[in-house]
């Protein structure tokens, strides 16, 4: 038997990862990321000449949990069409066995390698509501990412916010397609939401499975995430990770800093913080359209809902918010009273 | 897209063999000398190497002590005490190996092995070479991480040898030797300066020729590979996490 170096070790070993694209339209380019369960490679897609992001996994077969998630990611994907989602092209097992899917390629940056470029707090919070328009479009349709955090949110070049990494999504009821749904080993379903998805007004009807493993981020996952209850998971759970998101577009800090240690923020967006990683959800916003109202009320100069403001707070608001206007009617009198004067003499 | 069709097609992927913690718990006795035979086709050498380094031993006694390790492997069925999910199956033969080497040596005997453990040939003597051109870090040696490391790095390139070897019968099998050629040549024995033209120049022909018979190559190693780790592994999970080892996927 052959006797193999460490060097032909390492050859071994990399020839392995490398996926045999061969009866696909795709030209393998470069890898770019590792994951769990799979990897990910820049392809050329040869028939429509562009380039693609192709997520592979490690082994073959299209049976297990990791071939379950990967095929149920690409169809939560298909089925969320939204400028703030990425969208997928193509699902498909390779001749070596291995299940794959293609989508969009996105030559941007993370969010938290972006935002060190964004000093200014409304430009960060004008993104923070671009992402959160993809997460109630996605709650909408009956789906929660349930791993929302910096590493998972792109930005492009041209200022385009995209969501990614559907890997622990988690499907409800006659929202998502049918397909996306099929073969999650951990789905709770609910009844179909109407709107937005509010945690009141979603009724529990059964549990697929649910074998309550523990997956999400710490830091951004929810309590109630942490401690596994899968079936009591709703669109409040993806709200605690938003808060933990927003606070650390405010803050800069990893998500663990708590706001009296670090950076000063306004007290109106400490409380958006706040309400929205409350660790009992029903203290949190019901829905992700709420939560996002807030912060647009905070950009527009207006009292937010998290927030009871003292009269000394509400006035500093109502001067921030019409300074112009109320420095104008200032210089006006100012000017009447110069007149009066200079009249008098 | 149907659930069929994301099936891997033809008959590409045998149907998952019994792993050889299942299979030597059986009552086939044929069925279980078959699954020994995988165990220690698989875990010869690491033992062999692992028992001359982590106990100095010279290579007469090593090689005893390896043929009496899996003797006694048999002997006391240690295996039926492995549990998967406590434990790697490799974690449990290196503790296996230290504990039987410690009490051959309290007991001070040194008894000569042979005919008890299955029919796996045992090339010493290769292993021998192998270990004087293993690389071993003497500031390293005998810390806990290091002996994991070693044993794991010693049962990968057992476990890549053995899919070589595959490898190398299913070329002949399908009348594919200068595959194999190629394969070697670029990819064990391979350095930076190698390169497809090269190769397709010193074989004469064409470099598409070259590039399609390295990738049905490292295919088919990849498949013979994971067929190789599957066989050790009772679960889907601990094949998952085996995998990964093996193919260093955690590092990366």
């Amino acid at each position: 038997m052959k006797f193999l170096s460490d060097s032909a070790l390492e050859r071994l070993r990399d020839a392995a990862e490398v996926p045999d694209l061969s009866g696909t339209r795709y030209r393998l380019l470069e890898r770019i990321a590792r994951g769990g369960m799979g990897v990910v490679f820049i392809a050329e897609d040869e028939n429509l000449q562009r380039r693609v992001a192709l997520k592979v996994l490690d082994v073959p077969g299209a049976n297990g949990d990791f071939a379950n998630r990967l095929i149920r990611e690409a169809r939560v994907l298909a089925a969320l069409e939204h400028p703030g989602i990425v969208p997928v092209h193509d699902v498909g097992t390779l001749v070596d066995g291995r299940i794959f899917y293609t989508m969009k390629f996105v030559e941007g940056r993370r969010l938290d390698k972006h935002i060190e470029s964004v000093t200014s707090a409304p430009d960060r919070l004008r993104i923070f509501l671009r992402i959160c328009d993809a997460v109630a479009f996605a709650h909408a349709r009956g789906v929660l990412h349930r791993d929302l955090k910096p590493a998972n949110i792109m930005v492009g070049p041209f200022g385009e916010v995209l969501v990614m990494d559907w890997g622990l999504a988690k499907i409800l009821r006659g929202d998502a397609s049918d397909g996306a749904r099929a073969g999650d080993p951990e789905a709770t379903v609910f009844e179909k939401p109407t709107q937005s998805v509010s945690a009141s007004d979603t009724t529990e009807s059964s549990v697929v499975t649910g074998h309550g493993t523990v997956m999400g981020t710490p830091g951004y996952m929810s309590p109630e995430q942490a401690r596994g209850d899968v079936e009591l998971l709703d669109a409040r759970s993806d709200i605690y990770s938003l808060g933990a998101l927003l606070r650390f577009l405010l803050t800069g800090q990893p998500e663990t800093a708590s706001l009296s240690n670090g950076p000063r923020i306004d007290k109106s967006l400490a409380a958006i913080c706040e309400k929205s990683t409350a660790a009992s959800p029903a203290e949190r916003y019901p829905n992700v359209l709420e939560m996002a109202l807030d912060v647009s009320r905070y950009l527009d100069g207006l009292a937010v809902g998290a927030h009871r403001e003292s009269i000394f707070e509400k006035t500093g608001r109502i001067y921030r918010r019409y300074r112009f206007f109320i420095l104008l009617i200032a210089a006006y009198l100012a000017m009447r009273v110069l007149i009066l004067l200079f009249m008098h003499r | 897209m149907r659930e069929e069709d994301l099936q891997p097609g033809g008959n590409r992927f045998p149907p998952t063999r019994r792993s050889v913690i299942e299979a030597v718990r059986s009552i086939d006795a044929e069925e279980r000398e078959r699954a020994l035979e995988a165990l220690c086709a698989a875990y010869w050498k690491p033992v062999y190497k692992y028992v001359r380094w982590r106990w100095n031993r010279p290579a007469s006694d090593a090689q005893d002590l390896t043929q009496g390790f899996f003797a006694e492997l048999l002997e006391r069925e240690l295996l039926e005490k492995f549990d998967s999910s406590k434990s790697r199956l490799r974690t449990y033969l290196r503790l296996c190996v230290d504990s039987f080497v410690m009490n051959e040596v309290k007991a001070g005997k040194r008894q000569k092995r042979g005919g008890t453990i299955p029919h796996v040939a045992l090339d010493f003597a290769a292993a021998e070479e192998e270990l004087g051109a293993t690389a071993i870090d003497p500031a390293k040696i005998a810390s806990p991480e290091s002996l994991e490391e070693f044993f794991e790095k010693e049962w990968i390139r057992s476990l890549f040898a053995l899919a070589v070897e595959d490898l190398r019968n299913l070329c002949e099998q399908r009348e594919r030797t200068r595959t194999f050629r190629l394969f070697e040549a670029y990819d064990l024995e391979g350095n930076e300066k190698s390169s497809y033209e090269q190769l397709s120049r010193d074989y004469g022909i064409s470099v598409t020729d070259v590039t399609n018979a390295l990738a049905w190559a490292r295919r088919e190693f990849r498949k013979l590979a994971l067929d190789r780790v599957r066989e050790l592994c009772g679960s889907e999970e601990e094949f998952h996490r085996e995998t990964r080892a093996a193919f260093g996927w955690d590092s990366k």
